[in-house]
């Protein structure tokens, strides 16, 4: 096999070789150009963000240029994307536009920088409590709370004359509907992911119940925990789904209801405009009213959604990325992507701004549901808890409440110490 | 080889006689073995570069309890990991699921690629545009097939969603799996056919006619003769595809997401180790993955023993 003589050409060959596996990763390194910081944001799909990205530019006057990095429109492949890059410590990253569920765990693995001093104050003057909780780990500010989110029922006022308070309301007002032939259907997120998740912390939330104690670190799974089991399964078992419930997510959710097979919607404000759009006919019967919750006397409390902007702990320019998150969710921008983009902002006084009312008719009940919302539990083992959970609650039909919840109590304080296998 | 060479000559007649295809290696020959060598050697070196590392870092990672969300609680725990995947009910569930589609699409698709390839081989109309119609499905790639299927099996937004009654077929077990095996055996059947037509192409026409004279019907000449000639070939395709389906991910990811219990053990290894970013349990099902796909190719050469490819005489001639 070794031949002296020909060493020299096998060894150009392998200098040919490395060449050709090294030339991808030089290639791939972005350069600066003219002194200017290159600040890469990464944010999922939004259909105004580029503007406001333009602007940020325009108003920076050269202090930093940002390019706007499109991440993957499912939350799950966001995540996968930041987190495979941040964990191989790629410094290309900037600005991370991170669900609110995420904080936590980008935080314990020190993959972003925490918010002090003055861009900490600037971060959270005006902003509401519960979006700006969800930006905190252990205390400490690690995000801006760019906008926030959560999901209304949407109902047919030719079908349903007045809302429903609760779920038991709502599932006897839908069988009535089923037994005298009209649209009857309630559509929601019911797909093994954490949509499901956020639908079931709803029921949890509203019957004043626990999944995790206060720290985030143990499973407590308390008796509203269980009883809130029972509710999902009432509900999933009641004939009042879709047929294609256990496999829908947001948008087949959207379009179910569009169809015209469901009298309830319960979903984020994006089917709002949606439905102005693909359902004509529809548009003038359907309403919208707070979420349902379990007691007629409590008012529902609803999972806040939204997204928070963080730097990356591998930035090298730091302080031009706080500078260009911060213009990301400056007030007059997040009420640029509230009218443009319909995301709720997370600085309460915007909520009177005139320029809300008609992108936003419904305003009043999003900023009411969001000051009582509920944020998920916060632990940086989250993805491992919600895999978990919606692996177990997944069909809801089939849900045992006492037996899944004892085996969920094993199950996810496995998940929250990361032993175990996830599902 | 070389081991080989050195054996061979003082027992040629022996060999000769046993074997007619074992030559004595001349000098020029044996040159030019060397020289083959050297010329692949840059590959296998980069072949080993890209592979032989990260299968071994793998194996590292598997001996240590490793999750990037908690980077300061890293340590080395020998076998512990593989204790808690053997000992999950999800693994197993995973790895029966896995099984089932592996046994039932590769038989299927060993019938109807068998079709198939006699189809595309005996046409003499329109041959070209035979062949390509029926590599169609070979050249669209998986995710958008599969989003395909996910809409067409969809009540409301599908033709196909209705089929059987009320009820959303991919929101049950039994009727997810058969929608899965489905997608996978319309997949990929093409590409058996093409494994096997070139199988076929190696069954000489005088052998057919012969056997035709001595009244051999078409089932025999399909069986005593078609078969045995064609059965590196079919090897080859068998274990291609065992390999292959073993290893389904796209289709379970895009129609059900594994819902309803239809994980494969890789979509449980992607589960644990990009979403759920442990590396330790995720390595340790990828390493265990990897030790099933090599009993799989194992079992395959040593049952078909020399006709295999890989085995001495199949592999060289």
């Amino acid at each position: 096999m070794a031949e002296r003589s020909r060493g020299p050409g096998r060894r150009r060959i392998a200098a040919l070789a490395a060449v050709a596996l090294l030339a991808p990763s030089a290639a791939a390194c972005g350069s600066d150009d003219g002194g200017v910081p290159v600040i890469n944001v990464y944010y999922s799909t939004e259909q105004s963000f580029q503007k406001l990205v333009d602007e940020c530019n325009q108003q920076a006057q050269g202090r930093y240029r940002m390019v706007y990095q499109v991440l993957p429109r499912a939350a799950d492949e966001q995540r996968v994307q930041m987190v495979r890059r941040l964990a191989a410590q790629d410094s290309g990253m900037d600005v991370l536009g991170l669900d609110v569920t995420w904080t936590a765990e980008f935080a314990s693995a020190k993959w972003i920088r925490e918010w002090t001093g003055q861009n900490k104050e600037e971060a959270s003057r005006g902003t509401l409590e519960q979006p700006l909780a969800s930006a905190t780990y252990e205390d400490k500010l690690y995000a801006a709370p760019k906008n926030t989110n959560t999901q209304l029922l949407w109902y047919r006022t030719d079908l349903v004359p007045n809302p429903p308070k609760t779920w038991d309301e709502m599932i006897k007002m839908s069988q009535d509907l089923k037994s005298q032939g009209k649209p009857y259907e309630i559509d929601t997120m019911g797909a093994q992911y954490e949509g499901l998740v956020v639908l079931y912390n709803n029921m949890v939330a509203s019957s004043g119940g626990k999944i995790l104690n206060d720290d985030g670190t143990k499973a407590e799974f308390d008796q509203g925990a269980v009883d809130a089991l029972g509710t999902l399964q009432k509900f999933a078992s009641a004939g009042v789904t879709n047929p294609s419930f256990t496999n829908t997510q947001e948008d087949a959710a959207r379009l179910q209801f569009q169809g015209g097979s469901g009298a309830f919607q319960l979903n984020y404000p994006f089917v709002w405009p949606a439905l102005q759009e693909g359902a004509p006919d529809l548009k003038d019967k359907v309403k919208w009213a707070r979420y349902p919750g379990i007691d007629a006397n409590t008012p529902s409390k609803v999972t806040i959604g939204g997204f928070n902007l963080a730097v990356s702990a591998y930035s090298k320019h730091p302080d031009e990325a706080f500078q260009a998150a911060l213009c990301l969710r400056s007030p007059e921008h997040q009420l640029f992507s509230a009218v443009n983009d319909g995301v709720p902002p997370t600085i309460e006084s915007l909520y009177d701004d005139p320029q809300l009312d008609e992108a936003y008719p419904f305003k009043a009940d999003i900023l009411a549901q969001i000051k009582d919302g509920a944020n998920r539990p916060v632990t940086p083992a989250y993805q491992n808890l919600s895999t978990v959970l919606s692996a177990t609650l997944s069909p809801p039909a089939d849900i045992r409440p006492e037996q899944d919840a004892d085996a969920l109590r094993g199950s996810i304080q496995d998940a929250l110490e990361s032993k175990g296998v996830l599902p | 080889m070389t081991a080989e060479t050195a054996t061979e000559k003082p027992t040629t007649h022996s060999v000769r006689a046993q074997r007619k295809a074992k030559a004595r290696i001349s000098e020029g020959k044996r040159q030019e073995r060397k020289l083959g060598w050297l010329l692949c050697a840059p590959a296998a070196f980069v072949m080993i570069a890209v592979t032989a590392y990260p299968i071994l870092y793998s194996v590292w990672l598997s001996f240590q309890r490793f999750d990037l969300k908690f980077p300061d609680q890293r340590e080395f725990i020998g076998l512990g990991n593989y204790a808690t995947v053997l000992t999950n009910e999800y693994w197993w569930t995973a790895f029966g699921i896995t099984t089932l589609i592996t046994v039932v699409t590769v038989a299927v698709e060993l019938v109807l690629g068998m079709a198939l390839a006699w189809i595309m081989f005996r046409t003499l109309v329109g041959r070209g545009l035979v062949r390509t119609a029926a590599l169609i499905p070979y050249g669209i790639v998986t995710v958008v097939a599969a989003f395909s299927w996910k809409f067409a099996w969809t009540p409301d937004t599908g033709y196909l969603g209705n089929l059987f009654g009320e009820g959303a077929p991919l929101t049950e077990r039994a009727s997810s799996l058969a929608i899965i095996m489905l997608a996978e055996i319309w997949k990929t059947t093409p590409f058996m056919a093409l494994l096997l037509m070139a199988g076929l192409a190696l069954v000489p026409e005088d052998l057919l006619k012969a056997a035709s004279m001595d009244g051999a019907t078409g089932w025999q000449r399909f069986t005593k003769v078609m078969l045995p000639v064609m059965k590196p070939a079919i090897l080859v395709a068998l274990l291609f595809r065992t390999l292959d389906a073993f290893r389904v991910f796209d289709n379970i990811y895009v129609l059900t997401g594994g819902a309803n219990n239809t994980s494969s053990v890789s979509m449980l290894a992607y589960n644990n180790l990009i979403r759920g970013l442990n590396l330790g349990i995720g390595s340790t099902m990828s390493v265990l993955i990897f030790i099933a796909v090599a009993i799989i190719a194992f079992i395959f050469v040593k049952l078909f023993g020399t006709a295999a490819p890989g085995s001495d005489e199949g592999g060289r001639r």
